[in-house]
C-alpha cells in the first residue's frame, strides 16, 4: 500500500452529489495532477458523512480539517493553499466558530452549574467511588486526621454547633445539639449511625452520595464517633440501592486496609468501626426510633419519644443518628471551619441544601443550591422551566411529608423555616414541577395513598385517620364529593397532625392541607361543577365530536376500544358517554383535531 | 496501616495521576464514565466496556478508564469526561457504543474533540428547540 501524506474525502453521498460534488471530486484529481502532487495526496469519494445540510463536504486528513458548502471554484485555493502549503482555507471550514465553543463548554459552563454550590456533592462525578486514592486526593479524610490529632472531642462538637448544620434529612433539627445531647449521654457504649434509608418518591440524593463518593460519610461517621465517645457505627442503608451498598463495602474495607478505620486510628488510641444494616423497603423505617429498632433485628416500628435517642437509643444506647446528606457536610466543616460554612445560607439555614428535580421540568436531575436561593432560579434557571411550553402550576417539595406550593409563591427562598411557613417542609429533597396538566387533588390523593400503604399500623390516627382520608379524596376525584367532605378533611388532618406517634402520621396530611390552602378552587370545582380543572380525573371527563369539525372519516370508530363511537361515513360523528371507557385513543387519532376532552 | 505522611504521599501521587485541570503535560489521558445508578440504568456499562475494548485494540497505553458517580444532569446519561492532559476536560452526553470509537479515534488518538457529542453542542440544540 502507497503512503499518502494527505487524503482528501470528498462525499459523495446523495446530497452532496446533487449540490455538485463530482464536478469537485474531478477538479481535485486534475489540480493534484497538474501540482504533480499525486504521490503525495490521495483524493477519496466517500460516503455521506451526515453533514447533508452543509454539502458538499470535503474533509483534508491527517488534521480533519472539515470544509463545507465547497464549490468547485474553491478547489484551487484548497489545493494550492492547504494541500500545498499546509494552510487551511478559514473561510470555508464548517462552523469553525460553534463547533469549538461547543466542544470547549464544560459542564460547569453550563446554566445548570452556575447558580449551583456543591458541597454534599463535591466528589459526586469527579472521583472514582471505589477507589480510596482519589477521595484522599481531594483532601479526604484530612477532617478526621485534623480532629483526631489538632482538636479535642469538645472543639469538634463546637465546630459542628457554630456552623449552624441542620438535619438533613428533613426535620432541620441542629445537628450540632445533637451532637451534644449523646456526648453529655453517660453510657459505657455509644453508636453513630446513618440514615440512609431514603424513601420519599422521587428523592435520589442520598442514593448519590453514597454511590459517588461513600468515603466523605464513613469519614464523617468517624469524626462524629470521635465526638460523642462512640467505637461503632451502623449505616442503615436500603436493600433497593445495590450499587450504594456495595460501594459502601467496598469503601469500609479501604478504609480499613489504610488504617481509617478500626483500631487505633492514626496511632491515637481512638477505634472506629462502621457496619452495614439493609433496610427491606418499607418507609416508616426512615422514621429514627423504628430505624433503631430494624437495625436491632426487630419490626421496623416506631417508639414514643422522649426517651430520645440521645439519650436511649440503638441496643438501648445512647445513639446519635444523621442522614446521609448532613454526614457529607461534616468533613468540610471541620477543614474550612464554621465560619466557611455559615457565610452560606440564609439566617436561620446555613450552607447548601441538594434537591432532586423531577418531574415537569426540562432538567430532571441532582442539584446542590445555597440556602435561600429561590424557588423560581431552581425551577427556571436551574431546571430550565417547564417542557413543551406548559404553564407551571405548582411544586412539591418534602415527598408525602411536605406540600405544594404555587406559583405565588416561587420567589420564595428556600430554607428550613420558610417551607414550614408555606405549609410544606424541607423534607429530604425531592422537588417535584407540576404544570397544567397536574389534578392538585388527585396530587394530594396519590401521596395520601402511599403514606396509607406504608403506615405501620400501630397508632389509630396513622393507620384510621389517613385512610378514611383516602376514601374521601377517592370520592371527590369520582365527582361524589361534597362541601362538607372539604371540612371533614380538615378536621381529620388536624386530629392525625397533633396525635400520630411518629413524623410520618403527623406529617401525612400536609400534601391535603396544603393543596386544599391553595388549590381550594379545584376542590370546589370537582364537588360543586363535576369537573377537573385539569382533565386528568378519568370519572369527571368527557369526550366530545365536535360536529362542524368532523369530516365522517371513520377512524376513530376503528380505534375505539369500547365501540362507543356510532356515524355514518362523510357524516359527522358520535360518542356515546355510557359506553365511552375514556381512554383518549380517538382523540389521539383525529387528524381534524374534532375530538375535545371536558 | 497508613501513617499520616504515607496518606499525603497517597494525595499528592493521586493528584497527579488525576490531572484534573490537566497540570500535569505528561500524564495519561483518562476516561470518566459516569456510573451511578442514572448512568448505568441509560446504558453506562456497554460505553465502559466500548471504550476498554476500543482502547486495548488500539494499544493505547497512555489511557486509563475509570469510573465516578452521579454529576446531577441525570437527563443527559450516559455522560462521559475526556480528560487531556495539557487541554482539560470535555463532557461528552447522551453516549453510545456506537460513538466510542468516533471518540476515540477523533479526540485521544488526533486530539480533536467530537463537538458534536459534547454537552456544548447538546445544550445549543436545545436552545434551539425551543
Amino acid at each position: 500500500m502507497e503512503i499518502y501524506r494527505a487524503h482528501v474525502l470528498c462525499c459523495s453521498g446523495t446530497d452532496c452529489t446533487a449540490s455538485g460534488s463530482t464536478q469537485i471530486f474531478e477538479r481535485f484529481e486534475q489540480l493534484i495532477k497538474e501540482k504533480g502532487l499525486e504521490k503525495e495526496v490521495k483524493v477519496i469519494s466517500t460516503g455521506c458523512f451526515g453533514l447533508c445540510k452543509d454539502g458538499p463536504i470535503v474533509v483534508v486528513y491527517p488534521d480533519g480539517t472539515c470544509y463545507s458548502h465547497v464549490k468547485p471554484e474553491d478547489v484551487d485555493e484548497i489545493v494550492s493553499e492547504h494541500l500545498a502549503k499546509g494552510r487551511p482555507v478559514q473561510r470555508l471550514i464548517r462552523n469553525k466558530e460553534t463547533e469549538q465553543e461547543a466542544a470547549g463548554k464544560t459542564l460547569e459552563d453550563n446554566e445548570f452549574y452556575r447558580h449551583q454550590k456543591r458541597i454534599a456533592l463535591r466528589n459526586c462525578g469527579i472521583i472514582d467511588p471505589e477507589n480510596i486514592d482519589e477521595y484522599l486526593a481531594m483532601d479526604g479524610y484530612k477532617a478526621l486526621e485534623k480532629a483526631l490529632t489538632k482538636m479535642t472531642r469538645e472543639e469538634v462538637i463546637d465546630e459542628v454547633l457554630r456552623s449552624g448544620l441542620r438535619g438533613r434529612g428533613g426535620g432541620g433539627f441542629p445537628t450540632g445539639l445533637k451532637w451534644k445531647f449523646t456526648y453529655n449521654s453517660q453510657a459505657d457504649q455509644k453508636y453513630v449511625a446513618c440514615n440512609a434509608d431514603e424513601g420519599d418518591p422521587g428523592a435520589f440524593m442520598d442514593r448519590s452520595v453514597l454511590e459517588g463518593d461513600p468515603h466523605s460519610v464513613l469519614e464523617a461517621m468517624a469524626i462524629a464517633g470521635y465526638a460523642i465517645g462512640a467505637s461503632e457505627g451502623y449505616i442503615y442503608v436500603r436493600a433497593e440501592y445495590p450499587i450504594a451498598v456495595k460501594r459502601l463495602e467496598i469503601a469500609i474495607a479501604q478504609a480499613h486496609d489504610y488504617g481509617l478505620l478500626g483500631k487505633n486510628i492514626f496511632g491515637t488510641g481512638f477505634d472506629f468501626d462502621i457496619k452495614i444494616r439493609l433496610g427491606a423497603g418499607a418507609f416508616v423505617c426512615g422514621e429514627e426510633t423504628a430505624l433503631m429498632r430494624s437495625i436491632e433485628g426487630k419490626r421496623g416500628e416506631p417508639i414514643p419519644r422522649p426517651p430520645f435517642p440521645a439519650v436511649k437509643g440503638l441496643f438501648a444506647k445512647p445513639t446519635m443518628l444523621n442522614n446521609v446528606e448532613t454526614y457529607a457536610n461534616v468533613a468540610q466543616i471541620i477543614l474550612k471551619g464554621a465560619d466557611w460554612f455559615s457565610a452560606m445560607g440564609t439566617e436561620r439555614s446555613k450552607g447548601t441544601k441538594v434537591f432532586a428535580l423531577g418531574g415537569k421540568i426540562n432538567n430532571t436531575g441532582l442539584v446542590e443550591v445555597p440556602m435561600g436561593t429561590p424557588l423560581r432560579t431552581i425551577v427556571y434557571d436551574i431546571g430550565g422551566g417547564i417542557p413543551n411550553g406548559k404553564k407551571f402550576k405548582a411544586v412539591q417539595t418534602g415527598g408525602p411529608s411536605g406540600g405544594c406550593l404555587p406559583t405565588e409563591l416561587l420567589d420564595t427562598p428556600v430554607d428550613y423555616d420558610n417551607l414550614v411557613e408555606a405549609g410544606s417542609m424541607m423534607g429530604s429533597g425531592g422537588m417535584i414541577i407540576m404544570d397544567e396538566d397536574n389534578c392538585m387533588v388527585d396530587i394530594a390523593r396519590f401521596f395520601l395513598e402511599f403514606t396509607v400503604d406504608e403506615s405501620c399500623g400501630k397508632c389509630t390516627p396513622c393507620r384510621v385517620g389517613t385512610r378514611r382520608m383516602l376514601e374521601i379524596l377517592n370520592r371527590i376525584v369520582e365527582g361524589k364529593g361534597t362541601m362538607e367532605d372539604l371540612d371533614k378533611l380538615e378536621e381529620l388532618a388536624a386530629g392525625i397532625k397533633s396525635t400520630a406517634l411518629c413524623g410520618l402520621g403527623q406529617s401525612a396530611p400536609n400534601p391535603v392541607l396544603s393543596t386544599l390552602k391553595y388549590f381550594r378552587n379545584e376542590y370546589v370545582a370537582h364537588i360543586v361543577d363535576h369537573v377537573c380543572p385539569a382533565h386528568h380525573c378519568r370519572a369527571l371527563l368527557q369526550y366530545i365530536i365536535e360536529t362542524s369539525k368532523c369530516r365522517g372519516c371513520t377512524a376513530c370508530m376503528k380505534v375505539c376500544p369500547a365501540g362507543a363511537i356510532e356515524g355514518e361515513v362523510r357524516k359527522p360523528h358520535y360518542i356515546d358517554p355510557s359506553k365511552c371507557i375514556k381512554c383518549g385513543a380517538c382523540m389521539e387519532t383525529c387528524v381534524f383535531k374534532a375530538i375535545q376532552r371536558k | 496501616m497508613k501513617s499520616i505522611a504515607e496518606l499525603e504521599a497517597i494525595r499528592q501521587r493521586t493528584l497527579l495521576r488525576m490531572n484534573l485541570n490537566g497540570e500535569d503535560p505528561n500524564g495519561d489521558i483518562r476516561v470518566v464514565v459516569g456510573m451511578a445508578t442514572c448512568g448505568i440504568a441509560a446504558g453506562a456499562r456497554p460505553v465502559m466496556q466500548g471504550f476498554i475494548e476500543e482502547i486495548n485494540r488500539r494499544g493505547l497505553s497512555h489511557v486509563t478508564v475509570g469510573q465516578t458517580g452521579c454529576i446531577g444532569m441525570c437527563r443527559l446519561e450516559p455522560m462521559v469526561d475526556v480528560y487531556v492532559p495539557g487541554s482539560g476536560k470535555v463532557t461528552y452526553v447522551h453516549m453510545t457504543p456506537e460513538k466510542v470509537a468516533r471518540v476515540v479515534a477523533e479526540h485521544i488518538v488526533n486530539g480533536r474533540p467530537v463537538a458534536e457529542f459534547t454537552i456544548g453542542a447538546a445544550e445549543e440544540n436545545k436552545s434551539s428547540d425551543r
